[in-house]
């Protein structure tokens, strides 16, 4: 996994609430067996008036030519809810956004975002707004330092938090599969004592 | 000296907690792990180029579920990308030393329907898959979550996932539920009442008079659609019910070593006292059937109500989402609920396709006597399991269900995604006993409504919505 550090990116405002991960990325595209080639099909039936994908919705958000270096994208409430396929933060990392900002994630999401090296950003709802506020017009140009857990825009700063581990984890790109093999021992202890029906 | 009154969950989680160390997430043992062909394939790849193998092969059991079809047992009748998947998962269960349930074999079915039925769900543990409905095994009283890729392959190296611990939350469900009432409406009503997400961070624990009165396939419905309003995991005490269930299935201790389980899971449910972050009580009697109209599961109301209007809602988002759902769902404010017509019908899915859903959706069948599904609406049965199929075929529901007009096809996850050929068509109108209504999930521009197996069952002989009760 990538190290995440500080990022500077133009910010791109989905107004939507519960934003399911159906959405971010159609069953129609999860029969792959690698990790690649989700990030055409992000948004495919806002950012496509066809079901083939191949007549662009010039009134998608997304799709409009401002926003076309966007990497920080900015939600309303309950983001990536419903199925826990990990293609969806595949997809949205392969189509470029880094950091994911909205005042609520459902928890999978969440989880799975971090673990690929997206950064997503709980900010409260007024401070959503205010940013939803800045960003029309692709006006809106934000800095993430992960390291000191703010994100500021000129005089501007919000303040965020991460779980403790996981903020150490995308700093350093650690391999938590990796981290936790050096734990076998303890695991071992932990299956010994373990009931023999269970 | 004095002890604190523990939540199940919090006893869940002190039993399966590995480690806590400093600075780290903490670390929590997997008893189970399910696994089919979707979100697997790109974890045995990790593995692979790691040069790890699965730690505990036995601890993890695959199916094929989400993309094959209903019509054929061939592995090439649901398209080339499917086949790739489940020849995928067929090579690295192989390799990896993985018990597969595939095609044609007598174990394949949705996970969550073949796990509890082979005595793989044991309450007490901790289970896991790459599927959200995972929460369905809550029923049993183990705590059980979808999760991600990269956390399948850290199951897959270490039988262990971090975890931070989840805020608790009591859903009771105080004395009985009317005549007619499903358990789909429970969770329907429940979900109705906190919003989409009003269980983000907690894990629900459901009790009272009319959850303890349901059966196992009754409770595995209701813990099935807790990530429809966020939860992390729903669960349900473990009882004489869930005793009786699991006792003699296939995996499940047998002799002494049950006896023991037994001991153990009666120590499982939540101390008198036990302190939950948020408690949130319904009465059963006022549940009515219900019926979602919008684009997430929240959205539902009761049988004999109307179409709600924007102006009902006080909160900006409510108001704005209820907007873009009725556009979507072609529907005008102030509609009767039993005046939608619907012309495809769907029951299935890891919600509803257990034998009691199909006796139950068989039994409304009868009472229509001899009448036939209505001539514009397609209906199809897919049972959860081929040991499902199996039963109701046993029981005759299949010539019920054949000789009304329904299509009887072989078991799969089918319609609920649409990842095979089961999709619906732009503007088609379903009454689905599955778990999510969000737009494009049976097709694009497809319109889902959420329904009881009942419910489902009157609307492909009617056409429309019926209110039973009345």
């Amino acid at each position: 996994m990538e190290k995440f550090n500080t990022h500077t990116g133009l910010v791109v405002p989905l107004d939507v609430a519960n934003v399911d991960t159906d959405q971010i990325i159609p069953k129609q595209f999860l029969q792959k067996t690698e990790r690649v080639g989700f990030g055409v099909h992000l948004f495919h039936d806002s950012r496509y008036l066809d079901h083939a994908g191949t007549q662009v919705n010039p009134d998608f958000i997304i799709n409009k030519p401002e926003y076309k270096d966007a990497s920080i994208l900015l939600a309303r409430e309950n983001f990536g809810c419903g199925s826990s396929r990990e293609h969806a933060p595949w997809a949205l990392q392969e189509y470029g956004f880094k950091v994911i900002i909205a005042p609520s994630f459902a928890d999978i999401f969440y989880g799975n975002s971090i673990n690929i090296g997206i950064l997503p950003i709980k900010l409260s709802e007024d401070e959503i707004e205010q940013l939803f506020q800045l960003a029309p017009n692709a006006q809106l140009t934000l800095k993430v330092d992960l390291p000191n857990n703010v994100v500021t825009c000129g005089d501007l700063s919000f303040k965020f938090s991460l779980n403790e581990f996981q903020q150490y984890s995308l700093e350093n790109g650690v391999d938590s599969v990796g981290w936790t093999l050096n734990k076998l021992d303890t695991i071992k202890a932990f299956e010994d004592k373990m009931p023999a029906w269970q | 000296m004095t002890t604190t009154a523990q939540t199940m969950y919090e006893k869940l989680w002190q039993n399966h907690l590995v480690e806590e160390a400093e600075g780290e997430t903490p670390l929590l043992y997997v008893d189970r792990h399910l696994i089919h062909e979707v979100t697997s394939p790109q974890a045995f790849a990790n593995l692979r180029f790691h040069n790890r193998p699965v730690r505990h092969p036995e601890r993890t059991i695959a199916t094929m579920d989400h993309n094959i079809s209903t019509r054929s047992i061939k592995i090439d009748a649901a398209g080339e990308g499917a086949a790739n998947q489940l020849r995928a998962l067929e090579k690295n269960c192989k390799e990896f030393g993985i018990e597969l349930f595939g095609m044609g074999h007598k174990n394949q079915g949705i996970a969550h329907v073949m796990g509890p039925e082979l005595g793989l769900t044991l309450p007490g543990t901790i289970i896991v898959c790459g599927d959200s409905h995972t929460a369905t095994h809550g029923a049993f009283g183990a705590l059980a979550f979808g999760i991600g890729t990269s956390e399948v392959e850290h199951v897959f190296a270490t039988q262990t996932l971090r975890q931070n611990k989840a805020k608790t939350m009591k859903i009771e469900v105080k004395g009985q539920v009317g005549a007619g009432i499903s358990a789909k409406d429970i969770i329907l009503a429940i979900i109705g009442k906190t919003g989409s997400a009003g269980a983000t961070g907690y894990v629900v624990e459901y009790c009272g008079e009319a959850i303890e009165a349901l059966s196992m396939e009754e409770r595995m419905t209701v813990c099935n659609m807790s990530i429809e309003f966020g939860a992390k995991a729903g669960l349900v005490a473990p009882d004489q019910t869930t005793f009786d269930y699991v006792e003699g299935k296939e995996y499940a201790p047998k002799g002494e070593m049950f006896a023991q389980a037994v001991s153990d899971w009666k120590q499982l449910k939540s101390d008198d006292g036990a302190e939950f972050d948020a408690v949130i009580t319904l009465e059963a009697k006022d549940i009515k059937a219900q019926v979602t109209w919008g684009t997430n599961p929240g959205q539902v109301i009761s049988v004999d109500g109307i179409v709600p209007s924007p102006e009902d809602f006080s909160d900006a988002v409510e108001k704005e989402s209820c907007i873009n759902a009725l556009k979507y769902m072609d529907l005008t404010a102030g509609t009767k609920i039993t005046d939608i017509q619907v012309n495809k019908v769907f029951i299935g899915s890891c919600t509803n396709s257990r034998i009691e859903d199909l006796r139950a959706a068989a039994g409304i069948v009868e009472q229509y006597q001899g009448q036939q599904v209505v001539a514009n609406v397609d209906a199809i049965i897919v049972p959860g399991s081929y040991r499902v199929k199996e039963q109701a075929e046993n029981e005759g529901l299949d010539k019920i269900f054949i000789g009304a007009g329904f299509e009887w096809r072989l078991p799969g996850c089918s319609m609920c995604l649409g990842m095979n050929d089961d999709v619906l068509a732009e503007g088609d109108r379903c009454a689905s006993t599955s778990n999510r209504n969000f737009e494009g999930r049976q097709g694009r521009g497809s319109r889902t409504h959420l329904v009881s197996p009942e419910m489902a069952a009157a609307a492909a002989i009617t056409g429309h919505f019926v209110d039973l009760n009345a």
